[in-house]
């Protein structure tokens, strides 16, 4: 089976005058279907940027990068955003709502930009706001949220676009331990029992335990390997640990 | 498509009220500075826009309705005599000096016309009547002018270059470019009033009949009438503007006051819409990482450009309503025409689409990778 996202000698410099620096040496990953993979690393190790190039938001220098079997470096900057909208979601650090809609309306806005009729986004956007746990905060303003709600909001708006890979950046970072967990037991579901590629940056050891496999990354590289894991972790095993009840998002 | 546009407007009260203050402040502006200059151009020609003639007859070398040059009445009977020539009729513009109750003078414009035809007649009375204008020494002048020339109520009595003149009547808003106040009457009083000889006029004003050619009539009485100029209406009206406009240098002033209102307004309206634009920046860029198209972007932001457009429009235009009618009493006129009204939507319209075209051009350039920027 084809991996969901698939890396090979991937490099990109960021030009700073007249020099460059070299943010991603030749990096190899693949990220299969079902699996929660971590990416780990210090600050300036690439990891974020490597994020981004898999989500299609950074162009590579060089390498190929497939999403779901589709060479993404070769297409423009104006075709890329159909592969995001079509192939990845979203869940970021800073939650990244928007302040002036609703819970509703920030699910609702992703079905928008997917073509789905209005009728069938609201009852679509209700189904995804309870499979969060978040049935009664549909007009609620993400200022009207606390940190795991908005975590679970941007979550459901992930999901809204049926992706088959989620891609979060740091997504515990601004959230408690007990509403942390909370939020990787979602990310845990949406790997594991809605079969998606969930690939997590993230320096928050408490939440390593929710990985199938650990990636690290230094000075732009995975050191000492090709694609295949670096710290294998049987699915669920530690998971299993936390004591919150796990969220249904089947 | 869920509400964005609008909410990312109405959401923030303090930004909102920022936002159109900024597309209120240049459309009243814009509305203050053309219609002022619309407010000169009309009022600098209208006297020969209110006239109900078809041609003006001057004697040579008259460059606007305030420089006529006195010819002979004679010529009356020939004008008349003209196939195509309905009516023809003698008229007196012509500056004066007007004495206050106070011993003070001032100067005015005497406008001597036949009472009993429909053409130069003053028009928008508001007291008296034209017919009043036969009884001896009577005038008719505008109540703007009543402060400066000391004018209580009609039935007062003044003089004019030392003749008697009676008040009994008044218009509402006929304004001199000048400052000189219009000053109606009959022909015979004008010519009393200015000095004007009993066998000489200053203008000939000439209604065509039903069906006539005005150019060839014009061509006839050229070819008849010795020493004299015909021009349309219309033609007497441009001069007139064009002289005061140019010539003068006052209408340059006026003008490019008017295109640095513009300029202005444009300025204020672009800044007020690009900061709208940039304080959602960030939800742009969220925008984009999600996967939206540049021209969903874009189009959240031409709705808020274009909700931002309507209501500061309305806003706008109360408070010009508000200036232009307080206008109405003072010494310049500030004028806005139904067609200048409606141009004004669509330009405050253009105003915000362009200055939101501006600011899409820098949402083009954001990097959907700021959004990992925490």
């Amino acid at each position: 089976m084809q991996p969901a996202i698939a890396v090979r000698q991937l490099t990109k410099t960021y030009a700073e005058g007249t020099l460059g620096t070299l943010a991603l040496r030749g990096v190899d990953l693949d990220v299969h279907t079902g699996e929660l993979l971590m990416l780990m690393g210090p600050s300036g190790s690439g990891k974020t940027t490597l994020l981004s190039i898999m989500g299609c938001i950074l162009t590579a220098s060089s390498g190929s990068v497939r999403i779901a079997g589709k060479e993404i470096t070769q297409l423009t900057e104006k075709q890329l955003p159909a592969i995001r909208l079509e192939h990845i979601g979203f869940v970021f650090q800073g939650f990244n709502l928007f302040p002036t809609l609703t819970a509703g309306e920030n699910v609702e806005l992703m079905l928008d930009l997917k073509g789905v009729a209005a009728r069938s986004a609201r009852k679509r956007t209700a189904e995804l706001l309870d499979q969060v746990g978040l049935g009664g905060k549909r007009d609620s303003f993400p200022s009207d949220l606390s940190g795991g709600q908005k975590q679970r909001v941007a979550i459901a708006r992930a999901l809204a676009g049926d992706p088959g890979i989620i891609l979060a950046d740091e997504p515990t970072a601004a959230l408690d331990s007990h509403t942390g967990k909370n939020v990787m037991e979602m990310m845990s579901e949406l790997a594991h029992k809605r079969d998606r590629a969930v690939v997590i940056v993230t320096h928050d050891s408490r939440v390593l335990s929710f990985a199938d496999r650990i990636v690290k990354i230094e000075d732009g590289a995975i050191p000492g390997t090709d694609s295949s894991p670096l710290e294998p972790v049987p699915a669920g095993i530690l998971a299993h640990t936390f004591l919150q009840p796990t969220v249904n998002l089947a | 498509m869920p509400p964005l546009a609008q909410r990312n407007l109405f959401h923030d009260k303090v930004r909102l009220a920022v936002t159109l203050t900024g597309i209120v402040f240049a459309v009243v502006l814009i509305v203050v500075e053309l219609g002022l200059f619309v407010g000169f151009t009309v009022t600098t020609s209208g006297l020969i826009d209110h006239s109900g003639a078809d041609l003006w007859i001057t004697s040579k070398n008259v460059p606007y309705v305030e420089q006529g040059v006195a010819f002979s009445d004679r010529k009356l009977n020939q004008v008349r005599a003209v196939p195509g020539v309905a009516d023809a009729q003698k008229l007196v513009a012509h500056w004066t000096q007007w004495k206050r109750h106070d011993g003070g003078e001032d100067s005015v414009q005497i406008v001597g016309f036949n009472v009993d035809d429909a053409m130069e007649q003053p028009w928008n009375l508001v007291e008296g009547r034209v017919e009043d204008l036969k009884s001896p020494d009577a005038i008719i002048l505008d109540e703007l002018y009543k402060k400066k020339l000391g004018v209580t109520r009609v039935g007062e009595v003044f003089e004019i270059r030392g003749h008697r003149a009676r008040v009994v009547g008044f218009t509402r808003g006929i304004r001199s470019f000048t400052t000189s106040p219009y000053v109606f009457t009959t022909f015979k009083n004008a010519q009393s009033y200015t000095g004007l000889r009993e066998d000489q006029t200053f203008f000939i004003l000439v209604k065509l009949a039903p069906g006539a050619n005005l150019g060839q009539v014009r061509r006839e009485l050229l070819d008849r009438v010795k020493d004299v100029e015909v021009f349309t209406t219309a033609e007497f009206s441009h001069m007139t503007r064009f002289y005061w406009m140019f010539t003068t240098g006052a209408g340059v002033a006026v003008l490019i006051a008017a295109v640095l209102g513009l300029v202005v307004g444009f300025v204020v309206v672009a800044q007020t819409i690009y900061a709208t634009t940039m304080d959602h920046v960030r939800e742009f860029g969220t925008l984009k990482a999600m996967g939206a198209p540049n021209s969903y972007v874009y189009k959240v932001i031409m709705k808020q450009a274009a909700i931002s457009a309507v209501i500061g429009y309305v806003l706008g235009m109360i408070v010009s309503v508000f200036v232009v009618r307080a206008s109405q009493e003072g010494g310049a006129a500030i004028l806005m025409p139904m067609p200048m009204a409606v141009g004004m939507f669509f330009l405050t319209l253009a105003m915000c689409v362009g200055a939101a075209l501006v600011s899409i051009n820098k949402v083009t350039r954001i990097d959907p990778a700021m959004v990992f920027k925490g």
